[in-house]
């Protein structure tokens, strides 16, 4: 096959792009330049670049360059921040994923006449009938390493997708992967993971960023009976769930206890805290539903995780009605024991044993969300 | 085979230069400063190049200063001269520039801590002297229009430019960025009425790292890479020896043979034009005919489609192209040349950058015919079994 390799200048892409080549694919290499602004870090510096051009000549392959700065500014970088600004937590690399890398970068492989693009996630693309998957369409597994699966956040991939990705670092563990980048002498093979979003690794972090895009306004904590127990500098980094940096609301909760964010309301500026079990709830409510393959049937009992490396939590599904012939295009995931609430705005993504059945959108308003104790 | 169509970004290496530069690059290995016999013979060797290009440039040989490129010209030109007033009391002023200057003169500019005054281009990519006019007045500095665009390869109005700069602003110095030129002009006449004036060795089949300014006696200018006071203290650091006999027996070369070569060049790129403007769907000539445009520039823009894109197939074909000018990262944005000259963005983002130089073959062109329709078209179809793309949205049920 023709394939292209989306090569970040990070070690996973540069031993994707090798092991396509071992493989016996023909093999192209391009880096996206995802980000105009500032980063210290993360996959978009000239730096990066130079690293995945210099992988891409030690084995011997072409690399190109693609600027989609234009399209991950709209698509990624513009929703975060309004996200935000409505008060919820956005997760910007399933949306680069979604919209960019098995999109934009697809659309541009397919285009140039390449079979298939291989990206490096740890995550495993298994054909019908492979071993793992006994039904008759395409699934996406956990990746071998399962401290770095990275299966949450491609959950959006469906049947077109599947067929053409390939995902070689997904059988590897991470130490693998660096040892065989060593064995050849990659310039990448010591290189630090990225670490959180790409374009809000400057100085400034986060808080930074958004006080440039939407300005930031301080907020009241307070505790259930509205007494105020303490301020935050920015009531819209604040996110559900959230235990840090709410200050000190002293003589709330018994020395010792916790106090988390149980509430926010960013109109009016106010942050309510409470102990642990006031996050307590029975369901999550989701849309942007997406399903790998065939979406699960009306109360069926899946494995359910709320954020990149969270712990999975069995739920039974519960679709809204949608016409017949439609999937559902909302539903919701009801605990078997009362769960911590979602921040409106995070992933949340079903599995089967090892499988991706699909995911979509914790909602900004939890119907039926009714805290626990 | 290949089609090098890519001169403008760099030429081949004319053999005379590479037969020259070789002794220089083994056996006569002198430093030019020194005070010995094998650093004599270095000096005599810089210093006939100095010559020769002089006298190709219309110049003193003791206004050519030699420098590391046509980028380090520029920036000598631009902050040389505010550095100079700077020095002798006088206000630093302002600068003028075309908004169609290539990216090195407009970085010298925005970081030269004065103010910058940007001129329009038209559609015809040639700088608004009517705009010029308005933006020159006493307290300008500094004014800088290119000679050759390096995108478009349109041929400023520099001798007009010229005269408003010396009625308008009789203070200030013009600079030309020439660095496009020398293959095709004759810069004694064309960049004669210029103070100050950039040439880069790689674009005429020279080599690269090796570049000129010419400072025309009595234009006050401080040295920028300051150091050993080489080049009469206008550009400190050891000679580049071998680069600067290179670059001068290509200029030799160059300007021998421009006449013969613009015309057979001229009608090579006439031919390339005509035959993708006939063949390449939604094609247009981003300059209309008539205009003045240096012989090996050919500037289409497609609908349709991104340069990117087609760069990588062209590539894939054999055809060295570029869409106009590539950041460090080589990633491609909407050329602030064609935004500048009001090409839609829609249009700037699908440009073609074909340029020819005199060893440019027929095959050459007759390859690249054959190659850009067939990305094009293959571009414009995309493949019907191809992917669908992922929902564009969060709604629900997008999918």
């Amino acid at each position: 096959m023709r394939v292209l390799v989306a090569m970040s200048g990070g070690v996973d892409s540069s031993v994707a792009a090798l092991s396509a080549l071992e493989a016996g694919h023909e093999v192209v290499g391009a880096t996206m330049k995802l980000w105009a602004g500032p980063s210290s870090s993360g996959c978009c510096s000239v730096a990066d670049v130079e690293d995945a051009r210099a992988v891409a000549d030690q084995l011997g392959v072409v690399h190109h360059v693609f600027n989609f700065t234009a399209d991950f500014e709209a698509r990624v970088v513009e929703p975060y921040v309004a996200d935000h600004a409505a008060g919820a937590t956005p997760n910007p690399c399933v949306e680069c994923n979604r919209h960019l890398k098995f999109d934009r970068f697809w659309r541009r492989a397919d285009q140039l006449g390449f079979d298939a693009i291989a990206t490096g996630h740890h995550a495993r693309v298994l054909p019908p009938g492979a071993p793992g998957n006994p039904g008759g369409s395409w699934a996406l597994a956990r990746g071998v390493d399962r401290a770095k699966d990275q299966s949450y956040v491609l959950h959006m991939l469906g049947q077109v997708e599947l067929p053409r990705v390939l995902l070689p670092v997904g059988e590897m563990t991470k130490a693998e992967v660096r040892s065989r980048a060593a064995d050849i002498g990659l310039r990448t093979a010591a290189k630090p993971d990225s670490q959180d979003v790409c374009f809000v690794s400057g100085p400034g972090g986060r808080a930074g960023f958004l006080r440039e895009r939407i300005g930031l306004r301080p907020g009241t904590v307070v505790d259930a009976r509205g007494r105020q127990v303490g301020r935050v500098d920015a009531v819209e980094l604040v996110t559900l769930g959230q235990r840090r940096g709410l200050g000190n609301p002293g003589g709330l909760l018994p020395a010792g206890e916790r106090r988390y964010a149980v509430a926010v309301d960013r109109s009016r500026g106010v942050v309510t805290v409470g102990g642990a079990d006031e996050l307590l709830c029975s369901q999550v409510a989701l849309d942007g539903l997406s399903w790998v393959g065939a979406p699960p049937t009306a109360g069926e009992r899946l494995w359910v995780q709320c954020s990149a490396h969270g712990t999975p939590m069995a739920g039974r599904w519960e679709p809204d009605p949608s016409p017949p012939g439609h999937p559902p295009a909302a539903g919701r995931v009801v605990w078997e024991r009362p769960s911590r609430r979602v921040a409106p705005g995070q992933s949340v993504v079903a599995y089967r044993g090892e499988l991706v059945v699909g995911g979509g959108t914790a909602r900004s308003e939890p119907s039926g969300a009714l805290p626990q104790g | 085979m290949l089609a090098y169509l890519d001169h403008a970004a760099t030429s081949p290496p004319r053999p005379e230069a590479a037969e020259a530069m070789i002794p220089w690059l083994t056996d006569l290995f002198g430093n030019p400063s020194g005070s010995h016999g094998v650093a004599r013979r270095a000096r005599r060797a810089v210093e006939d190049a100095r010559g020769s290009l002089a006298e190709i440039l219309g110049a003193d040989p003791g206004e050519v200063v030699f420098t590391g490129g046509g980028t380090e010209s520029d920036l000598l030109a631009v902050r040389g001269v505010i550095e100079a007033r700077r020095r002798s009391g006088r206000p630093p002023g302002v600068v003028v520039t075309s908004a169609i200057e290539h990216a090195a003169l407009r970085a010298a500019a925005a970081g030269a801590g004065v103010p910058v005054r940007e001129v329009p281009a038209g559609r015809d990519g040639l700088v608004d002297l009517e705009a010029l006019a308005e933006a020159l007045d006493p307290e300008v500095s500094v004014v800088s229009v290119m000679l050759v665009n390096n995108e478009v390869g349109t041929i400023q109005p520099l001798a007009a430019a010229a005269d408003l700069v010396h009625r308008r602003a009789p203070d200030a110095v013009l600079h030309t960025d020439a660095v496009q030129a020398l293959e095709w002009l004759d810069l004694a006449s064309a960049a004669g009425c210029a103070d100050l004036v950039s040439v880069s060795a790689h674009k005429w089949g020279g080599p690269q790292g090796v570049g000129a300014l010419v400072v025309r006696d009595g234009v006050a200018l401080a040295a920028v890479v300051a150091g050993g006071g080489q080049e009469r203290e206008r550009r400190g650091g050891t000679h580049n020896v071998a680069g600067i006999v290179g670059a001068a027996a290509a200029a030799r070369a160059a300007d021998s043979g421009r006449a013969v070569a613009s015309v057979a060049v001229g009608a090579r790129r006439d031919r390339l034009v005509a035959g993708l403007l006939a063949s390449v769907p939604g094609a247009s000539a981003t300059v209309p005919t008539g205009t003045a445009i240096a012989p090996g520039f050919a500037h289409l823009c497609i609908e349709g489609v991104e340069s990117e894109a087609l760069l990588v197939l062209l590539d894939d074909a054999g055809v060295c192209a570029s869409a106009g000018s590539a950041c460090a990262s080589g990633a491609l944005h909407a050329s602030h040349v064609l935004l500048a000259m009001g090409v839609p963005e829609r249009q700037a983002l699908g440009s073609l950058r074909l340029t020819l130089g005199p060893g440019t073959t027929d095959a050459e062109v007759d390859l690249a015919l054959g190659a850009v329709p067939a990305a094009v078209t293959q571009l414009l179809r995309g493949s019907p079994d191809g992917p669908v793309p992922i929902s564009t949205g969060s709604a629900p049920g997008a999918r």
